[in-house]
């Protein structure tokens, strides 16, 4: 862990003609803000930063290259570890893929139990960003609040699939399970009691004068910057920009279901801010759980996986697939060599290029602005790293 | 606008650099020579026909059996709502291509990987180190005949096999 | 100034010849200084831990759980075991870091804590020392905590804790400014800096309190409020011990009974803030004159400030577990923009006050207390209506 590469020209000679020196802090890897394994050097006069440069490559696990050898089926618990805090995104961008070069359909339930299974991840995962942005930035209640209606939806996805947090719930073809017996009447019961914890939420915290102080206005992204570095996802939607994967580059069943896509500025500050990355994700989970009734509401009856070979061998070429994932679109490329082994899988996620936008966007700030940044654009080390 | 339609202003613009285009397959790309890899990418992005505001993904893939190795630019266009895919191929021995840092930040980081990752140098890169592996580490892990070294610092890889 | 029962006490252990030939007046300070250091460890330090106890069950229930429950009935215990678990681990010193300041920082951080309790009253008769600056000794010896954090932060060698350690220093001593200029209309008013003798111009009854006097010290009192949380380091100004950003700030690098003594210190002062406010502003000990007996009375009193002051530290809590922190330049702002210029009002109005009236002006000193009761009452039936709106069920099994 050296500082080679990180060295930066140092001013030595400050405003008013007095000296002053820079001051080098290393930020992580182990520390109880930056969500993950990250590491940020940080080159600060006194509070001030002049420059926050990120270092990634601590949870750098070779995914990309494991593909290659445990083929299609294998792959999909691996998929899992690419986003840990939003799984079933990773889990259906690999199996959409999969599904494009082998030109597999998955039937109509098969697609509802996905959507389903997707958008209860998209709460739990914005859930855990939300609370994580607060608590960073001190206030400690919501973060339990925010964490007690976690403990329900793991509940509800332990009871789908197994597990709490790395699903490995749908397969090349549709899902593993049907949905257990009961289960839409708890997922409702759920919705019934988490939509007005979510308006507590706001009283507690949203509209608090300190908390707004903190994040309205701090590292505004505008929508030049976001198409220039790639951002997606919430951090897009925040900085103005009206674009959704689920309505605007369809798949699965989104065709059929309505809902809204909330973008920036949040009822505080500017587009492009914190506030607004952090009123964006407020307001889509209630958006989810619109979908989620719907889905309960329209599902067909059927199978719930299609007929795929075990050993699954699609043509050669390649394909690429977008999922629109808690962190935004998430492209999944896959080229295949006619064999049962991709030949090699990519993923790009929505915390990669958000990491790259932190250098840019630090100089300025203050030490205390960079962790909210971190928190506001919602950066896991695993999507990073791979 | 249609894949097709893509092709032929590129063709148009850009005469023989644009190489071949493989409009039939399910994701119809494009294939240029690696040294106009940039100025495409200015056009695509400046273009008011092709709009391509971001760069979507930008992946490297290690044809050993060509002995080349093919970088593949997913342009995404978020006025006109569709894709561009450009695929450029560099010999494995020597592989060079010009960066398009210059068009969209985001490819900073993207090749910074494919060239930890893969060893392909991105000339005119602004800052062109590792990134994901340690700054000392030897070898391009995601190629075909990548070797894991014995050990690294003193730890060693080995172990026996689970398999019995 | 050695109170009778323990001179007539010291006394006879001098006539029994038990020192010798020391003179009596070194025998009676000997005494006070004894007496004075058993009560106050004996207090301070336990109701700095049981402060920990209480602050983690109240935030608990604040945040939807339940805390602490396991040691001791209902977890009474809990804070012994911390503090034991914490003396019994091993002490680190960082390789680089300076030793001798790095171990005396815990030691003046705590000699700036203890010492304030000197002249912080009980009752009527308990008190260490009755000092004639009482008030200004608190004030000027609680800044001997500035002087531990800026060691600490310093000799932990590592850039963090010197950030928090600075920012710890910057926060206080700017804040000593607003501070002090709330007390002082409390001064003007009451004549005297001595504790006792601001308590004894005040009664019992709210209507008799500093803290309706005018509209001054009314707002004084909330200025002072917002000053001492910023001196104590408390959300929302624990900025110096941040944990989301600096790890633990100024004692990232400390350990086992160093550590414990750095958190004593902030759970402590605490208790020093509530006991402030209820000196300066809220009647202190007063009690109405319910009995003769000498002993019952000033148990009475004790009572009575002991709980005055343990409401100022619940309050204290409530808004740890309310606020998130605000910014270091946000919070020189606060301070140095809207504070400073509020409490030179505040003076200066509170010096006017008394040249016009000097025993206080009565119809107005109780129009501030019916407005008084006024918020409390509204803000009582706020809080209401969230409590009968909550929900009191704990989602304990999830599948019920």
């Amino acid at each position: 862990m050296s500082l080679a590469g990180y060295e930066v020209a140092v001013e030595q000679v400050g405003p008013h003609g007095l000296e002053t020196e820079e001051m080098t802090l290393n930020m992580g890897p182990q520390h109880p803000s930056t969500h993950g394994v990250l590491r940020f050097v940080v080159k600060a006069d006194g509070e001030v930063m002049r420059q926050a440069i990120p270092d990634v490559g601590y949870l750098h696990r070779s995914i990309e290259k494991i593909a290659e050898k445990v083929g299609y089926h294998g792959f999909m618990p691996y998929t899992d570890r690419v986003d840990y805090v939003a799984a079933m995104f990773c889990n259906q961008g690999w199996a959409s893929v999969a599904e494009k070069l082998g030109d597999i359909t998955v039937p109509k339930r098969g697609e509802y139990c996905r959507v389903i299974a997707a958008e209860l991840n998209r709460i739990a995962s914005h859930l855990l960003s939300v609370g994580t942005m607060v608590l960073d930035i001190g206030a400690i209640t919501p973060f339990f609040h925010a964490f007690r209606e976690r403990e329900k939806l793991n509940d509800l996805l332990e009871e789908l699939c197994g597990s709490r947090l790395t699903y490995n719930y749908m397969r090349i073809g549709g899902v593993a399970w049907d949905l257990p017996p009961g289960y839409a009447e708890k997922v409702l019961a759920f919705l019934d009691r988490f939509e007005p914890m979510l308006a507590e939420y706001d009283d507690l915290i949203s509209a608090n004068k300190i908390y707004v102080e903190r994040c309205a206005g701090v590292a505004i992204i505008g929508r030049e910057d976001a198409f220039a570095y790639n951002l997606v996802g919430p951090n897009l939607r925040a900085a103005g920009v009206r674009y959704d994967v689920r309505r605007d580059e369809p798949y699965s069943v989104y065709p059929e279901l309505e809902f809204d896509v909330p973008v920036g500025p949040g009822e505080h500050g500017v587009v492009g801010d914190s506030y607004a990355r952090y009123a964006v994700r407020i307001r889509e989970m209630t958006q989810s759980a619109r979908i989620l009734r719907q889905c309960f509401r329209q599902m067909p009856d059927g199978p719930v996986i299609a007929k795929v070979p075990r050993k699954f061998r699609p043509p050669a070429g390649d394909a690429q697939v977008r999922v629109e994932s808690a962190r935004g679109d998430m492209g999944w490329y896959a080229v295949s060599d006619g064999t049962e082994f991709p030949y090699r899988c990519k993923v790009r996620t929505g915390s990669f290029a958000a990491m790259a936008i932190i250098d840019k966007v630090s100089a300025g700030l203050m030490l205390a602005d960079l962790v909210t940044v971190i928190a506001s654009l919602d950066i896991v080390a695993p999507e990073v790293d791979r | 606008m249609t894949a097709n339609a893509v092709y032929e202003r590129l063709k148009a613009r850009f005469g023989e650099r644009v190489i071949s285009a493989q409009l039939e397959a399910k994701d119809p790309a494009i294939r240029i020579v690696p040294e106009a890899i940039a100025e495409v990418c200015a056009f695509a992005r400046d273009d008011s026909e092709l709009r391509c505001e971001a760069l979507s993904n930008q992946s490297g893939v290690d044809y050993k059996a060509d002995g080349e190795i093919e970088i593949v630019y997913h342009l995404y266009s978020y006025t006109h709502r569709h894709d561009v895919i450009l695929k450029v191929r560099t010999p494995r021995d020597a592989a060079v291509v010009p960066t398009v840092e210059g068009v969209w930040k985001s490819a900073n980081w993207m090749e910074r990987e494919i060239f930890d990752l893969l060893g392909v140098t991105f000339t005119g890169h602004s800052d062109l180190r590792r990134l994901l592996m340690p700054e000392d580490w030897v070898g391009h892990p995601l190629r075909k005949d990548f070797v894991e070294p014995e050990e690294y610092h003193g730890i060693s890889t080995r172990r026996e096999s689970l398999l019995r | 100034m050695t109170p009778p029962p323990l001179q007539d006490f010291l006394d006879g252990l001098i006539a029994d010849g038990v020192f010798g030939a020391l003179p009596p007046a070194i025998v009676y300070a000997l005494g006070i200084v004894t007496v004075a250091a058993v009560v106050i460890f004996g207090f301070v330090l336990n109701v700095a831990g049981v402060t920990t106890f209480i602050e983690r069950r109240v935030w608990a229930r604040i945040q939807s759980r339940i805390g602490p429950n396991r040691v001791g009935p209902q977890g009474i215990l809990q804070w012994l075991a911390d503090g034991i678990k914490l003396l019994m681990k091993e002490e680190l010193i960082p390789a680089a870091a300076d030793p001798r300041l790095f171990k005396l920082a815990p030691y003046v951080v705590v000699m700036g804590f203890v010492a304030a309790f000197v002249a912080i009253p009980f009752s009527s008769v308990l008190i260490a020392a009755d000092l004639d600056v009482g008030v200004l000794y608190i004030t000027s010896v609680t800044s001997l905590v500035v002087v531990g954090i800026l060691m600490a932060g310093w000799a932990s060698n590592n850039k963090w804790s010197l950030i928090g350690g600075i920012r710890a220093a910057a926060q206080i001593v700017s804040y000593e400014i607003p501070a002090a200029l709330s007390i002082f209309p409390i001064v003007l008013i009451s004549g005297t800096l001595s504790t006792q003798g601001i308590i004894q111009a005040q009664g019992w009854a709210p209507w008799n309190w500093f803290i309706f006097y005018s509209p001054f010290t009314f707002v004084a009192f909330w200025v002072l409020f917002t000053a001492l949380l910023a001196e104590g380091n408390r959300t929302p100004f624990d900025l110096p011990e941040a944990e989301s950003e600096l790890v633990a700030g100024f004692v990232t690098e400390y350990s086992g009974a160093r550590y414990l003594f750095f958190f004593l210190v902030e759970w402590g002062n605490l208790y020093i803030i509530g006991a402030l406010m209820v000196i300066l502003f809220l009647g202190g000990w007063q009690v109405p004159p319910v009995t003769d007996n000498a002993v019952l009375l000033n148990l009475l009193q004790l009572v009575t400030f002991v709980a005055k002051a343990y409401l100022g530290v619940l309050i204290i809590m409530w808004i740890r577990a309310t606020l998130p922190r605000i910014r270091v330049d946000q919070l020189m702002s606060t301070c140095w923009k809207y504070l400073v210029p509020i409490s030179f009002v505040n003076f200066l109005g509170t010096a006017v006050w008394v040249a016009l009236w000097p025993h206080g002006n009565r119809p107005v000193w109780s129009l501030m207390t019916l407005l008084g009761f006024a918020l409390a009452g509204y803000f009582f039936y706020r809080v209401g209506f969230h409590l009968r709106r909550s929900r009191s069920e704990l989602l304990l099994s999830p599948f019920s």
